[in-house]
């Protein structure tokens, strides 16, 4: 096992508590919204699992987490996209 | 692998953390979304297969094509989804793509641990430990945003309870570890799958039974904490597939998504726990139906009202979800535009868990371009709200019950509200008496400074600002 690995989920661990240490509540919508696209990286997961399909049920079951992976990344930026445009402009 | 690698996913990793951050900030929130975007087109790039080769450096086969429907399909999905959603909806959709997300990392995980289970080499007890984990919560979490989804949708918003059920879920939650920990030591023996499937069912089905029992009223929270799991499902697939992007990324979410959930509860002054296993909202409809409230309603014509803004010095305008579903804030907006113009002082004073999720307020009211210096958090307004003369109710009700200060036996009280009652005048914008999300009577309608004003808030916004206008 590759410890590196570990010592850089610590380290996230952290990091991921220290960023947003300071949010205004107005922004707790967005944040979420934009953190639950990151986490869309999970269709790389499934492009990786869908690459290496030996059996149709791998190919089945690799397709449907790919679908998924997408919209959960393209939609995911997307939304966040939509709710921030409504900041954009001010006077 | 090529020696640069590594140091690309340094920077994805750069990107993921300054978009975070910058989303954390008014100023640079939208540029933040994007950041993070770029980090993702980058990761998508440069994705290394576990041996380390790129994952674009082999030859096409049918697989290849398969990936590039599916995520075409996917972006159909997203992109329909995102853009035809109403700005009411918006927690939903989060809940949907949360869902989708965490049903992927656990489908990566299970396919993951069947080819490795069944492969001569084996998996690491590690390595299994990384996936049985991801396709736990990565289960858990598609069921229970779907539940979430339903709920915020209106279906059975009520919490679903009876006795013994924490003790039922506990037991379940039992089976599901004890088997998990059978699968990682014998990870090749031949009841493999079948205990893989019989866990994958069960962690299913947990979802479904932990979020049930939860009140509508609590799905932000929920929703923020099923988004951590899913980051930390990712990140656990990370492990399993030796890609450090998702592993960084993952943990990123999960750790800053429990932080979050944190924030949340911390705004509505309860314990996460309350929250989760508290049932909240059944009990009390029930006392509150048992309790009754001293005080008449009194109702107000919308003409009289616009003299009372008109002739006004100051007025505070509380939104809350019933703004949203009336889709009313474009006319609120008319109507604050309309009293300034005569030197009213308008302010809207924000509840930080107003509407379905916190800030969704704010997000509403950036619609029609309400300007941010008007917007006015919950601690920096009560202060100075007894030198209020209107405090115009739209469509909030649990954020401003006083219930939450005075009475010991509401199921509310303690959390922090906006002290509407404080005002010289409270006119309160209601479809009906209903009681609010949380199921509770509101004490604040039958104060002596309140008066209600029926009806829909769009139409009613409307007449106000016609009103307003010939006064």
């Amino acid at each position: 096992m590759d410890t590196n690995i570990l010592f850089i989920f610590i380290l996230a661990v952290y990091v991921g508590f220290e960023v947003i240490s300071k949010v205004p509540s107005m922004l707790h919508t967005p944040l979420m919204s934009g953190t639950n696209a990151i986490h869309g990286i999970i269709l790389f997961g499934g492009i990786l699992v869908l690459a290496d399909a030996a059996t149709l049920l791998a190919q089945v079951l690799g397709f449907v987490a790919v679908v998924f992976g997408s919209a959960n990344v393209f939609g995911g930026f997307m939304v966040t996209d939509r709710m921030l445009q409504m900041f954009k402009k001010k006077k | 692998m090529n020696p640069t690698f590594p140091l690309i996913i340094i920077g994805v990793a750069v990107l993921f953390i300054n978009g975070i951050k910058f989303l954390s900030s008014p100023k640079t929130a939208r540029k933040g979304n994007l950041v993070a975007a770029a980090g993702m087109l980058i990761a998508f790039i440069f994705l290394l297969k576990t041996d380390g080769s790129s994952v674009w450096s082999h030859g096409w086969s049918i697989n290849y094509t398969l990936i590039v429907i599916a995520t075409i399909i996917g972006l159909v999905i997203g992109a329909t989804g995102a853009y035809s959603v109403k700005m009411t909806a918006m927690p939903q959709m989060v809940a949907m793509f949360n869902g989708l997300g965490g049903g992927a990392a656990a489908l990566v995980a299970s396919l993951e641990f069947i080819r490795g289970s069944h492969s001569d080499v084996g998996i690491t007890a590690f390595i299994a430990g990384s996936m049985l984990f991801a396709t736990l919560i990565g289960s858990l979490s598609f069921s229970g945003s779907a539940i979430a989804y339903l709920k915020l949708e209106g279906k059975f918003e009520k919490p679903m309870t009876f006795t013994g059920q924490n003790i039922l879920n506990g037991l379940i939650l039992l089976v599901i570890l004890g088997l998990c920990v059978f699968l990682t030591v014998n990870a090749s023996s031949t009841n493999a799958t079948a205990a893989f499937i019989i866990m994958f069912s069960l962690a299913l089905f947990f979802g479904v039974a932990m979020v049930m029992p939860i009140g509508g009223a609590d799905m932000p929270v929920v929703i923020s904490l099923l988004n951590s799991f899913t980051g930390l499902a990712v990140a656990a697939d990370g492990f399993a597939i030796n890609n450090l992007a998702m592993v960084v990324a993952g943990t990123l979410v999960g750790s800053s998504g429990t932080l979050l959930t944190l924030l949340m509860c911390k705004a509505m002054n309860r314990p996460v726990t309350n929250v989760l296993f508290g049932a909240f909202g059944s009990s009390g409809s029930a006392a509150a139906a048992a309790g009754g409230v001293a005080g008449t309603v009194k109702p107000i014509q919308a003409d009289e009202v616009a003299l009372l803004l008109a002739y006004a010095q100051r007025v505070v305008v509380v939104p809350g979800y019933g703004m949203a579903v009336a889709q009313a804030q474009h006319s609120v907006r008319e109507l604050s535009d309309e009293l300034g113009k005569r030197g009213v002082e308008v302010q809207f004073a924000i509840h930080p868990v107003a509407g379905r999720m916190p800030g969704h307020m704010n997000v509403l009211l950036a619609e029609p371009n309400v300007p941010y210096d008007q917007l006015i958090e919950m601690e920096a307004i009560n202060p100075s709200m007894d030198r209020v003369d209107v405090c115009l109710v739209i469509g909030a009700n649990d954020v401003v019950n006083p219930a939450a200060r005075e009475d010991k036996s509401s199921p509310i009280y303690g959390m922090p509200i906006i002290d509407a009652d404080h005002c010289k005048t409270v006119i309160v914008m209601k479809r009906s008496m209903a009681a609010g999300f949380a199921g509770i009577e509101n004490h604040l309608f039958y104060k002596d400074n309140t008066r209600m004003l029926f009806g829909d808030a769009k139409a009613s916004l409307n007449a106000l600002v016609t009103a307003v206008k010939a006064s």
